[in-house]
Order: structure tokens, then sequence, then C-alpha cells
């Protein structure tokens, strides 16, 4: 199987779906030209030209709300916003215009539209260039919510986006346009709502998404050196959520470690835990952990940035309280 | 786009470009572009041995802008800067070594480490602080004014930004606010041709910013942004208006970034010949000409200028790279609120 970088994986999918449908356009900042600030849109201009791929003015509103528009009118826009942080601008046009777009008329419009943007620290960026803002997302009823961690959900998860009739946020991560991984030469689907099962293990779950889901996989590995069997869950949309996936494995494990680089407070796998609770209370053999960054603005630092950051280390340390090895 | 249109300024009687600035007030205008221009190209070199992390948006070839607005206003005005904002901290007289320190997240920076090159301030100098966020000081420079205003102390601010954020809703917005409430603060565009990889002519639907301001009701002007005392000129003008309460004004500069947008942009967008061009207006050797015509600067002067900034950025170099301190990690939660920090459970109240 072929092998290419997360960030081919995204222009595959967009160049592919481009032909597939001629109402697939391409917009954003120094989409074009530059070919994305991360070069997800790299080599697209050359193919598809000006009109399909267009470079815009630094207006994010003005991005997020002509893709609201140019969706509700019949095109099948993907638009980019450089940094998941730079959605404090797009606000209004993403949670008002287009999340309560359908419901609000009835259920007679659709708003067939991907945003397309990144988020994450590890680059000592700082405070407006490496946050996790999925939770403010989440909470919009209305629109959904992928974030892949791998190449081949990348490509696939965002072909499914592209063809799906809901607004959708695609929130890539800075920290992975370069990993490498699998992708089928042919064209492949993969569903929203399936979380993908990346290691099996019977004494405690980790649920996580993103980059987070590979330090996940990093402590699963340190954890069966020291003999605990850990199974790994990256859920890969966050919405719809692949619930039924999470309780299969509490049933089984009976302990639930929650990691996410998003911050602790009003994190969206509070969400998730509740969900649990709900769901699986019997199940549950320990209170369910979670792991996530400081609840303080990302700093530029690097030593302070990684404080903030859940590493695999702090992974391994809650599993282990689940299990009272602490 | 390339050349500078030729700039009309509406003044019964244009004072001479140099009026009131004294050979000693020019001297240290001159040290202050050049001390920007030592500073940027020591963090270009250091960005690309990976000695400075995260990212660093290069002032180098905009010296003129930052220095010349900067000597137009009094030690109690305000600035508000951008993501493009060393030149702009080192205009008000920032030290060297502690904008080093912060650009390589030392404890002994003016943010602490936490804020780097994005976030740079000298709080104490009346500098609102960079932002990471295109457009995002506007509003907050607007507001600066209208505390001046309200104070009624003769404040003024200037507020610094870039082509490419006049594209953003918040100028908008911010204009009109200010156009209405007549605030004295004076918008310094930055327009260097380019925002990222996009042209302004391809971004935007007019062809200069300064016309923008005719909408919202202030003057707008647009100068050289490559000499330092026409900058200055046009903005101590408008300064001076703000003062006496006649509202704000808004002084496009003509410039241009000579780095790329980020260490890894190659510049694929514009031209060789159109860098040339711009290098040949370099604003510290345009400077430096006129001073040296005037008799202000002997060459023996300019190189012992030369020498001195040298040395104090290697000072710099050393005290941020190996005599500071990184932050101690068990200090990550301070500063995030006044009067309560993070326990165990959450927020509580500081005794
Ligand atoms: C709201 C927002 N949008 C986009 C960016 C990414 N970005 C950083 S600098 C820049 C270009 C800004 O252009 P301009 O305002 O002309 O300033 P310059 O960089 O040319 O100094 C862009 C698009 C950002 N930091 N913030
Ligand atoms: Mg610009």
């Amino acid at each position: 199987m072929p092998v290419i970088m997360y960030r081919e994986a995204i222009r595959d999918a967009l160049a592919e779906e481009m032909r597939r449908d001629p109402r697939v356009f391409v917009m954003g900042e120094d989409v074009a030209i530059y070919g994305g600030a991360y070069s997800a849109t790299q080599g697209l201009l050359k193919e598809f030209g000006e009109e399909r791929v267009r470079d815009t003015a630094i207006s994010e509103m003005a991005i997020t709300g002509a893709a609201v528009g140019a969706a509700m009118a019949g095109m099948r826009p993907v638009a980019e916003i450089m940094y998941v942080d730079f959605m404090t601008l797009a606000m209004d046009q993403f949670v008002n215009q287009a999340a309560k777009n359908r419901y609000m008329f009835g259920g007679k419009t659709t708003v067939p539209m991907v945003l397309r943007t990144e988020g994450g620290a590890g680059r000592c960026i700082a405070a407006h260039h490496s946050q996790s803002l999925e939770a403010w997302f989440v909470h919009a009823p209305g629109i959904f919510v992928v974030m892949p961690s791998t190449p081949y959900d990348a490509k696939g998860l965002l072909k499914t986006c592209i063809r799906d009739d809901n607004p959708i946020l695609f929130i890539e991560h800075k920290m992975l346009y370069n990993n490498k991984g699998e992708v089928p030469g042919e064209e492949y689907l993969i569903p929203l709502g399936k979380a993908a099962l990346r290691r099996e293990g019977t004494d405690v779950t980790i649920v996580s998404y993103s980059r987070m889901a590979l330090r996940a996989e990093e402590a699963a590995k340190q954890l069966a050196a020291e003999g605990i069997s850990a199974e790994v869950i990256d859920l890969r949309t966050l919405k719809p959520l692949d619930i039924d996936c999470i309780l299969e494995s509490v049933k089984k494990t009976g302990r639930l470690v929650l990691a996410s680089e998003a911050y602790k407070d009003g994190n969206f796998v509070c969400d998730v835990a509740m969900k649990v609770t709900e769901s699986a209370f019997d199940d549950l053999d320990a209170p369910i952990e979670r792991v996530c960054a400081a609840n303080v603005p990302v700093p530029m630092s690097p030593v302070l940035e990684d404080e903030a950051i859940p590493r695999a280390d702090k992974i391994v340390a809650a599993a282990k309280r689940t299990l009272g090895k602490a | 786009m390339g050349k500078v249109k030729e700039v009309k300024r509406k003044r019964a009687q244009a004072p001479a470009k140099d009026a009131g600035v004294s050979a000693e007030v020019k001297l240290g205008m001159l040290r202050r572009m050049m001390e920007i221009r030592a500073f940027e190209d020591k963090v270009f070199e250091l960005l690309g041995r990976n000695i400075l992390q995260g990212a660093s948006h290069v002032y180098a070839g905009q010296e003129a802008v930052a220095v010349g607005a900067c000597s137009a206003i009094s030690d109690k005005d305000f600035i508000t800067s951008t993501h493009r904002g060393h030149g702009h901290c080192l205009a008000l007289g920032a030290d060297l070594k502690l904008m080093m320190a912060e650009l390589c997240g030392k404890a002994t920076g003016y943010c602490k480490g936490r804020g780097g090159s994005m976030h740079i301030a000298d709080v104490s100098k009346r500098n609102l602080g960079a932002t990471g966020i295109v457009g995002g000081n506007i509003p907050v420079g607007t507001g600066a004014a209208l505390a001046c205003k309200m104070q009624g102390k003769g404040s003024v601010v200037l507020c610094f930004f870039g082509d490419g954020a006049s594209n953003e809703g918040t100028f908008h917005e911010s204009l009109n606010m200010a156009g209405k409430w007549r605030l004295p603060v004076v918008y310094v565009c930055e327009n260097n041709l380019y925002g990222m990889s996009v042209a302004f002519s391809r971004a935007c639907a007019v062809d200069d910013v300064c016309g923008r301001a005719r909408g919202y009701n202030m003057p707008g002007t647009k100068v050289d942004g490559q000499k330092v005392l026409e900058v200055r000129a046009a903005v101590l003008e408008m300064v001076e208006r703000a003062r006496r309460g006649e509202g704000p004004a808004l002084v496009e500069c003509m410039t241009y970034r000579y780095r790329g947008h980020s260490r890894s942009d190659p510049r694929i967008y514009r031209t060789k010949e159109e860098e040339a061009y711009w290098h040949g207006r370099d604003p510290i050797k345009l400077f430096k000409a006129d001073l040296l015509a005037e008799g202000v600067l002997t060459e023996k002067a300019f190189e012992a200028l030369q020498g001195e900034v040298d040395q104090s950025l290697a000072a710099a170099e050393k005290f941020a790279i190996e005599d500071s301190p990184y932050p101690n990690p068990s200090e990550l939660h301070d500063d995030v609120y006044v009067g309560w920090v993070e326990g165990p459970k959450g927020l509580v109240r500081l005794k």
C-alpha cells in the first residue's frame, strides 16, 4: 500500500472530490499560490485553477459565511481557516448561521460545507496559535466535528465530509502534517461516527483523538511493558460520537481514561465521561480519569508548553490510578 | 505595485520634512533602526539554526515605520502592536536583552517567556502588546483611545497593523467607532504589499488602505514608509491633531518586508526584481545617506555606531541564550487571573 503524509492525504482527498463533483471548491487564506500554511492544498491551484481554488483576503468571518451562503445556494465549499484559534473570528457565521440553519428553516435547507482548520500545540507558537477548541463546536447543535489522527483517516474522513450534507468542522493537527501512513490507492470512505480500535486490551480503556490518540498508543505500550493491558480507542469523529464503541470497551475493562489536548475545564471529554456514567455506571470499577491540557493559555516557552500539554507519561499515570497502582 | 506613489498631504504649507528634528534625535532614530535590523537579522539566523523556537515574523525592511511613527509620540501615549511586533517594541526603547530572552522563552524575558515573539511587549513603555491575531489589536487600540479621551489628559494611541489586517472586520468596526466618537488614535498601516503570500492587490477591492479612511470620517494619507522622517512628519501631524481633540486619522506607510513571512516561506509569490527594487530603497541606507549629506553623520561615526549596536546585540544574545534560565514549570498557572489560582479541585481565592 502507498505510504503518504497526512498533508498529502488531505490534498488527495480534496483533489479527488473536486474531480468528482464540480460543485466542490476550495477557498481560504494562502490556499492557492502558497498551497496552504501547512501545505495541505499544494498543487490544487495548478490542477483546478483560480476559480475553484481561491486565495481570500484575511477575513475569517467572510470566508466562513461565504461558505455557508455558497452551500445553501448549491455549491459544496471547503473553506480553510488557517488556525482553529482564528475560528473565534468566524464564530457567528459557523455556530449561528451554519449550525442552526436547517433546523430554524423547518428542515428545508441544507448547508453542505466543510470548514478545514488545524489546531494543537507543539510548535512553541503560544496562546493564539496552539489551542484545541473542539469543545466549543461540539457544544453547538447542528454541526459535526471531525479530528483525524492518521493519513488514512484524514483522507477517508475528509472525502466523507465533503459528500455529507451537514456543516462540518474538520480539525487537523499541526504536528501531524508530516506523519506518514499507509493509504490505499483506490477510493475508500470512512463513515462519520465510527471510532477506531487502535489496540485491544483488558485492564483499562484509553479514549482519545487527534494527536493525543498517538500519545495514548505510546502510553499503552509503556503500560504493556509494566504488565498492564490497555485498550486504545481513537474517536476520529467527536460528533457524531461512537458511544457504543466506548461502552463496549468499558464493559470489558471497567476502567476509563480520557485524553485530550484541550483545556481541562469544559473539555469535550467531560461530556464523554457523563455519557459513560449515564449508560454504564455499573460497569465501572474505578472513577473515570481525564488527562487534559492545563487551564492556562498555551505558553510559548518550550518548558511551559511541555508542562501544559498532556504527555504519554501523564496518560500512563492516569491509567495506573484507575488500577490503584499510582 | 512596487513604486510608491507621490504623496500629497493636505497642508497649507508643508513643513520641511526634518523641521524641528535635532541632530541628536536623528542619530537616535538611526540607531534604533540599526538595532532593529541587527536584532532581526540575528533572530532570523537563530531561527535557521533552531536555537530559537517557535515562529518569528521579522521586521527587517520596515524599520522606518516603527521608528518614525514612535518618534512622534510622547511617554504619555500608547501603542498597540502586531504579530510583526519586534520593531514596534524596540522603537519604543525596549531592552535588546529582555527582548531576546522573551523570544527564547526564558524567564527573564519581557513576558516571562510565555508570549514569545508574537506576544512581545514592554508594557512599562505603554506598549499594549503584540498579538497573534491579525487585526486583533485594532479594537484594543481604539478602546485605549476611548480611555484617553475619557480621562482627558491629552494622550493618544498609535495603532499599528498591516495591509492584510485592513480586510478584517475588526478594522472596519474600529474605524467607524473611532470616527464617530472622534477618538484620539492614529492608525498606522504598514503596507508591505503582502499579507503572507497574498498580494494586497489580489486581496483588496480597492487600491489603497488610506482611501478607506474617508468612509469613517477621518483623514487618510499615504507616505513613503522607507523614509523615516516622512513617516515621522505625517504621523506627528495626525498625532497633534488627535491631541487637540480633532479625532482619529489613518497613515498608510508603503514599505516592504525583506524576509519571507516565516522561515519556511519560499517567497514564490514575488519576484527577485521586486525584492531588489526595495532593497535599493533600504530605509537605513536612505536615512544614512541623508544624514551624511547633511553633515550630521560621518562614515566613521556610522561605523562606530554599527560597532556599538553589534556589541549590544552580542550581549543580548549571550544574556538570552547562555545566562537566562527557562521558567520553572511549577509557575505554569501563575498570572491567569487576578486574585485566584488553580488548585487541585479548581480555582481558589488567593489569600
Ligand atoms: C486572524 C488571523 N488570520 C490569519 C492569520 C495568519 N497570518 C499571520 S500574519 C498574516 C498576514 C498578515 O498580513 P498583514 O496584516 O499585511 O501583516 P504583515 O504580515 O504583512 O506584516 C496572516 C494571514 C492570523 N495570525 N490571524
Ligand atoms: Mg502586509
